[in-house]
């Protein structure tokens, strides 16, 4: 019930955000097949800017929700975040080491920004990954706390030398980048993010109880019969994928990723069999709508989307916060 | 002016542009000669400076042009005009100025960005005096070359200097046929391979100027900001006859352009795209405001009005 609740509103954004737009386009001219597609002002605006658009914003939206959900349920630490293991930070000098080079590479019509972005999310996670199994018996939730922290942290100072390199352009490139944007203006980076999102959902599909027990203490966990080793490793795998998938797509939008999993806590309780679904469902329809706001505000000027998300989810989420205390 | 001479159907037009420049030019000759007076007066502390660094490229190819060269103790880190600079000792640039650097050179005057209010400050303490640099429009060029050229004490070589560059430019207004003046999209950068992160020209900045003195009219000439980032709507919207995109430095190889022309085609619908006017223009002298600024006018001209230059 309240998933198909979630489920409307998401549905509700997803047609009608590509209605609205900074220019007004006539629905009869968008489907009129007899105007050739090239010189249809209206069909190009509405498939080639908006609907990709909100496909994005749709796709990265659910990705950093559930990714969020997962990493505070998995730490048990409610300030984990898509962003805490460092996930986000490998993304980020990916992105940075593609623009200060001039990479210059594309790989089924995705070009190189966001496949290093996606390579540098993948690296980040291959590193965290590895430092947990190192560690046999499953890493413990502050070990991993720290280690994250400490990968951010060097990912970070590795990402400040290499925009120390980069030239004067370069360097407003980056900035624009690390802003984070959703016009994504085709399909092929889109088509690109959700091959490791649908990998990361197929994980998330095995954790629903798992977590719920879990974020009890991790030996309830294993008394319960839980492989607790095996479940922290597919939900950190999962987690990350879907982090790298939507920081490749979008920039780092860190704010959807750490406040949505609890407003949506804050709305249907803690049965992960209904966060979980209801996460990625709202931050969908919570992106579409921030970037509704962000490309129309100030049209034909863009707003950076990340400052629409903490401008408008920030102030939400306190009065949630303290109307329930 | 004799590099460029009008063509001769536009020689009524020319002499009225050259007419208004004349008029332009008298103006700033007169504020330009009380200044030179007021240097002169007797008691004035001003003297010229021999040990010049200049932190900012523009204010570096002005002082070459000025024939102030011999005297540039050091440049800054993102001067790349004319090759010369290269043997010069390098002192950092807007973001990180070396302080010590600067002071081990010696240096009597330092040409800073005015908004280097730290560095600014360390320099006075050092006692070593200062010309603050900004830059606005496209006016603002030439006004700086004289007045630093008044500071360095090569008043009359940067005079002529800025004067040959108002002519010239008001040249290549003139060569402008009046209409049609296309709309232009100006595209100062985007994300390499795709059409994310478009950034171009608002209505304000030297290189909107200079668009429009080489007949263009700027289709965001309504937004009064340096620049604006554009969604894929907007650029749909805005329907530009012509897109004028700048890449800068050396990086940029033949069959990339290509390549990056070929991302636009993504919009068949805007003119620009649909009349192939899309132009990928290489080269540093659009991102420095310095004298180097007439080749600018000239290569947007040739993009905007192809027929005006076609022998």
């Amino acid at each position: 019930m309240t998933v198909a609740g979630f489920g409307s509103l998401a549905l509700a954004a997803c047609l009608l955000a590509p209605l609205v737009g900074s220019t007004p386009v006539r629905l009869t001219a968008v489907f009129d097949r007899s105007i050739p597609f090239a010189d249809n002002v209206d069909a190009q605006i509405f498939f080639v800017a908006r609907l990709p658009r909100v496909l994005a914003a749709a796709l990265v939206g659910s990705g950093l929700a559930l990714a969020g959900v997962v990493f505070q349920a998995l730490l048990r630490n409610p300030l984990a975040s898509p962003d805490t293991l460092g996930v986000s930070a490998g993304a980020a000098l990916g992105a940075v080491l593609a623009i200060t080079f001039n990479a210059d590479f594309s790989l089924l019509g995705v070009s190189a920004i966001p496949l290093a972005t996606l390579a540098g999310s993948l690296g980040a996670l291959a590193i965290v990954y590895g430092l947990s199994a190192a560690r046999r018996r499953g890493a413990s939730s502050m070990v991993l706390l720290l280690a994250g922290v400490t990968l951010t942290t060097l990912l970070g100072a590795l990402t400040t030398f290499v925009r120390y390199l980069a030239d004067f352009t370069q360097t407003l490139q980056t900035v624009r980048w690390l802003m984070g944007s959703l016009d994504v203006g085709s399909y092929g980076p889109i088509g690109a993010a959700l091959v490791p999102l649908v990998l990361a959902c197929a994980g998330f599909a095995t954790l629903p109880r798992v977590l719920d027990l879990l974020s009890v203490g991790a030996e309830s966990a294993a008394a319960r019969g839980v492989n607790v080793p095996r479940a922290e490793k597919i939900a950190l795998a999962s987690a990350s994928l879907a982090t790298g998938a939507a920081v490749s797509l979008a920039g780092p939008l860190s704010f959807v990723g750490i406040i949505v999993p609890h407003l949506v806590r804050l709305l249907v309780g803690a049965d992960h069999r209904l966060v979980l679904p209801a996460a990625a469902l709202f931050g969908s329809a919570f992106l579409i709508a921030c970037d509704l706001v962000a490309r129309t505000a100030f049209a034909p000027a863009e707003l950076p989307v990340g400052v629409v998300t903490a401008i408008i989810g920030g102030p939400v989420f306190l009065w949630l916060l303290f109307r329930r205390q | 002016m004799a590099a460029l001479p009008p063509s001769v159907s536009g020689a009524v037009r020319a002499a009225a542009a050259v007419l208004v420049c004349a008029l332009f030019v008298g103006t700033r000759v007169t504020s330009f000669a009380e200044a030179v007076a007021a240097q002169n007066r007797p008691g004035s502390s001003a003297t010229s400076p021999r040990r010049i660094i200049s932190l900012i490229p523009a204010t570096t190819e002005m002082l070459f042009a000025m024939g102030a060269a011999d005297r540039l103790a050091g440049v800054g880190s993102y001067d790349r005009f004319p090759p010369e600079v290269e043997r010069l000792p390098r002192v950092g640039g807007l973001m990180d100025p070396s302080v010590e650097r600067i002071l081990s050179l010696k240096p009597d005057l330092v040409v800073v960005y005015d908004t280097q209010t730290e560095l600014k400050v360390q320099l006075a303490r050092a006692g070593i005096p200062i010309f603050p640099y900004a830059h606005r429009g496209l006016s603002d060029i030439t006004e700086t070359m004289r007045t630093l050229g008044l500071r360095v004490g090569a008043a009359s070589a940067a005079d002529a200097a800025a004067t040959q560059i108002e002519q010239q430019l008001a040249a290549i207004k003139a060569r402008a046929p009046e209409r049609p003046r296309p709309k232009t999209l100006l595209v100062f950068g985007r994300e390499p391979g795709s059409l994310r992160q478009v950034v171009a020209s608002g209505g304000y900045g030297f290189l909107h100027d200079v668009l429009e003195i080489a007949g263009g009219i700027d289709v965001l000439a309504q937004l009064k900001r340096q620049s604006v980032q554009l969604s894929t709507e907007s650029i749909l919207a805005l329907a530009p006859e012509v897109i004028i995109e700048l890449h800068y430095g050396p990086s940029m190889r033949a069959d990339r352009l290509d390549a990056e022309r070929l991302v636009w085609n993504a919009l068949p619908s805007v003119p620009a795209v649909k009349n192939n006017r899309v132009h990928l223009l290489v080269g540093d002298e659009f991102v420095v405001p310095g004298p180097r600024i007439v080749l600018a006018a000239e290569r947007f001209a040739r993009a905007l009005h192809p027929e005006a230059y076609a022998r």
